[in-house]
């Protein structure tokens, strides 16, 4: 027993510089960063409000959330790497050497897991501070200035800061149910279709069927919906779950989906 | 010295037509179970998301037993049908009298006053308060009408808020007569002709030079039919659409009064007494009045005849729709994006593609042969899963007693068509990319990133309409047009976005915009695999 936590120690080492010396790692750090910096600027500067109807009670716009939109976006690039970083071992066979040389498995999922988390958590704090950055430059040229009654974006204020710090969490447990579908499937290609079709379908059921309560349930369980709760500064107590109730609901996901790939590794061949 | 003479094989080269290689491909993609069952969980997310959509619906108006929800019902308002077969509105004021046989009905309008809704956002004086103004398409002008009953044929010619005189005819027709207000200094001289069936306008700035504006065919249209003046505002809808959804604030009932004189009637009848009357629910009553004095006209009308557009937050909101049917589509076209870019990219994962280049050495063939088998397999995929969907969609709406907003066969057809069309060329175009890229993951991604996330932005984070309307003109997700089922009326105010099924572009151009990128991927994936080492 008392070798698990030098064996943990090495494992997250040995698995850090799997990931580390793969030029793709690198490559999808830099794109979930700018996708998601772009796309935020980019909603942020189709903002429309017209004239004399500025004022927050008329447009309900709230510019945390337009801000951060490009997570809308970022997301697929922090998944896309969670599952390549499961995904290619299997495809190419590496993972039998992995597992040769690290027969604990699930101290080998753990490690695999914190490598990946933290590679979430880095692009996830650039992304953010830079979409806030846009859109404090952007935002209030775009009618959502502080003479029309919006406070500019600062992660010194509460809810702001509540967005802020709740988007870089999304994207970590986004990456942590990528890789959790990846290691029970054991397909990127599989996987990042599962794991798509959870964060899509279900906000696009949800605003398509006609039935407003059911919608409003599928809201409270859907990954998305629910994770994003937490871009909310705006009419948060209209929202059918509070802020961190959302980020709990896919936290839940995040871990079944860690759970059921843990149960794939430990009791099945690889 | 004898000559050797080398080997050849006596085998014909017959093997290596094209129609073999479709068959070898064919053979790839159906021997692998994993696909095969994927195909199915595709046909079956249509059809089950088609069953929430159907079956999941409990609005708060069902009745105990489950019956028919009718008019009066609160909730599931059956609206009357045009001439066309389209739900339209017909509520209006109007002063009439018959017309026998061929005749016309000329008017002059010197003014267009009304009442609106304060602003967006912004407090009257008191809730339900209006103000002076004219709605766009409020309006008032002289009509021919089959009869008084909602729905009947009719054509009009009117002075509208701020599109100018336009003649409308059947609820969905509308064509413009001279621009700009009127206002006593310059009026409106409106004139309508009957001639057997055909209905024909002329407007004037004078009263002396007149233009012919339209000329409209009221097929079957009675001897005698209701001439006369009308006055009609559409409700107002103050919606505000951002980033983050749609904020409505206050709206309501507006009305528009139209001042006549001039007003002359000729043709078969008597001139007989002015009769005025409501036109349209009969809980609406005292929406709408006239006055005479002299020969002075004052017509004032709430409500609209128009065409009814189907639409959240409109009026026939509750009404399920064929777009509402088809929502598994989006689960479909992932699941067929995952194996259309496995089926190329599993070749190099295990080496394959060195054994099918060298059995097939022409590379573009290969990817032809495999954009064929997967975009036929997706097509048949794609149109047995909108069929089904529609149909058991449609089952299980008309067993509940459900609206459903009514949609022609044709059209019908067109969409389940066009939706087996769509799941095709998406695949196609996952194949493609998944050749270019070598990683299926990273082509799933793409592939979803352009055509799920640009529906998904637009529609349901509702960006402001036109940043939506681009990105559903530009991107692959202009494709979903082939989904759109009903048409968009300029003369109706209404939220016609993606999420209802309207969408920027015709069925046809949006296609095109989805082909133009997958041929783009398929001639950069061509390129690609004949300069690269497989």
């Amino acid at each position: 027993m008392s070798a698990v936590f030098p064996a943990c120690g090495s494992a997250v080492h040995a698995e850090w510089t799997k990931l580390r010396t793969l030029a793709s790692t690198w490559w999808l750090l830099l794109a979930a960063v700018a996708l998601t910096i772009v796309v935020g600027a980019a909603v942020g500067a189709a903002f429309q409000c017209q004239r004399f109807a500025c004022a927050p009670a008329q447009t309900g716009a709230d510019p945390a959330k337009i801000s951060l939109a490009g997570v809308y976006l970022g997301q697929v690039i922090v998944a896309l790497l969670a599952v390549l970083a499961v995904g290619g071992e299997y495809a190419t066979g590496m993972i039998r050497v992995t597992l040769t040389a690290m027969p604990r498995r699930l101290i080998l999922l753990a490690a695999k897991a914190a490598v990946v988390l933290g590679w979430a958590l880095a692009a996830g704090v650039a992304a953010v501070l830079g979409s806030v950055l846009a859109g404090r430059l952007i935002l209030p040229g775009r009618g959502l200035s502080a003479a029309n009654g919006y406070a500019l974006l600062s992660l010194g204020s509460g809810p702001d800061l509540r967005a802020a710090c709740g988007s870089v969490l999304y994207l970590a447990l986004i990456a942590l149910l990528a890789f959790g579908i990846a290691t029970a499937v054991r397909d990127a290609a599989v996987a990042i279709g599962v794991v798509l079709g959870l964060l899509y379908l279900f906000p696009i059921v949800a605003a398509v069927i006609p039935d407003h309560v059911l919608a409003r349930h599928l809201e409270q369980i859907a990954p998305m919906n629910a994770g994003l709760y937490i871009q909310a500064t705006v009419g948060v107590k209209s929202l059918p779950l509070t802020p961190w109730q959302g980020l709990g609901v896919l936290a839940a996901w995040a871990f079944g989906a860690l759970a059921l790939g843990a149960l794939v590794l430990r009791f099945r061949d690889a | 010295m004898t000559t050797m003479t080398p080997y050849r094989s006596g085998m014909t080269g017959a093997r290596d037509g094209f129609a073999q290689l479709l068959h070898a491909e064919w053979t790839k993609f159906r021997t692998v179970r994993g696909w095969m069952i994927t195909l199915l969980v595709a046909v079956l997310a249509m059809v089950g998301l088609a069953l929430l959509s159907a079956a999941g619906t409990t609005s708060s108006c069902e009745h105990a037993g489950g019956g028919p929800v009718r008019q009066g019902g609160g909730c599931a308002p059956t609206f009357p049908l045009g001439p066309g077969g389209e739900p339209v509105n017909d509520s209006f004021y109007v002063v009439h009298q018959p017309l026998a046989g061929d005749g016309s009905i000329t008017a002059r309008v010197t003014s267009l006053t009304g009442l609106v809704q304060p602003p967006n956002g912004s407090q009257g004086p008191g809730p339900g308060d209006t103000q002076p103004g004219v709605m766009p398409w409020g309006k008032a002008g002289v009509m021919i009408k089959e009869n008084l009953t909602q729905g009947s044929a009719y054509a009009a010619l009117m002075v509208t808020g701020a599109h100018g005189v336009r003649m409308q005819w059947n609820y969905t027709g509308d064509t413009p007569g001279l621009g700009g207000v009127v206002k006593a200094t310059d009026p409106r001289w409106l004139r309508l002709t009957r001639s057997g069936d055909v209905i024909t306008g002329y407007d004037s700035a004078d009263g002396t030079h007149w233009t012919q504006v339209g000329s409209v065919t009221l097929a079957g249209l009675p001897r005698v039919a209701q001439a006369g003046l009308f006055g009609a505002s559409p409700d107002q809808n103050n919606v505000t659409q951002n980033f983050g959804g749609t904020s409505q604030n206050g709206g309501g009932p507006t009305q528009a009064t139209g001042v006549f004189d001039h007003v002359t009637l000729t043709g078969g009848s008597a001139a007989g007494p002015w009769a005025g009357r409501y036109i349209g629910a009969a809980d609406a009553s005292g929406i709408g009045s006239y006055h005479q004095a002299g020969g002075q006209f004052t017509v004032t009308g709430s409500g609209d005849i128009a065409p009814i557009a189907e639409g959240h937050g409109g009026p026939a909101d509750a009404a399920l729709t064929i777009h509402d049917y088809l929502l598994g589509t989006f689960a479909g076209l992932i699941a067929l994006a995952v194996i259309a870019a496995m089926f190329m990219t599993a070749e190099y994962r295990r080496n394959l593609l060195r054994v099918t280049l060298a059995a097939s050495p022409r590379r573009g063939r290969v990817l032809a042969a495999k954009a064929i088998v997967i975009g036929a397999v997706s097509f048949v995929t794609g149109l047995v899963g909108a069929a089904i969907a529609v149909g058991i969609g449609t089952a299980v709406t008309h067993s509940r007693g459900y609206w459903e907003f009514p949609i022609s066969g044709p059209v019908e057809a067109r969409v389940i068509i066009g939706t087996g069309l769509l799941t095709a060329v998406t695949a196609v175009l996952a194949l493609a990319i998944g050749a270019m890229v070598r990683r299926s993951a990273a082509a799933v991604a793409i592939v979803v990133v352009t055509i799920v996330l640009p529906y998904f932005l637009a529609a349901v984070a509702i960006l402001p309409l036109g940043a939506a309307d681009w990105l559903l003109r530009i991107t692959p997700a202009a494709g979903f047009a082939v989904q759109g089922a009903y048409p968009q009326y300029p003369q109706v105010t209404a939220i016609y976005s993606a999420l209802s099924g309207y969408y920027p572009l015709s069925s046809l151009a949006g296609f095109a915009v989805l082909c133009a990128w997958t041929a783009a991927a398929l001639a950069g994936a061509a390129y690609l695999l004949r300069r690269r080492d497989a």
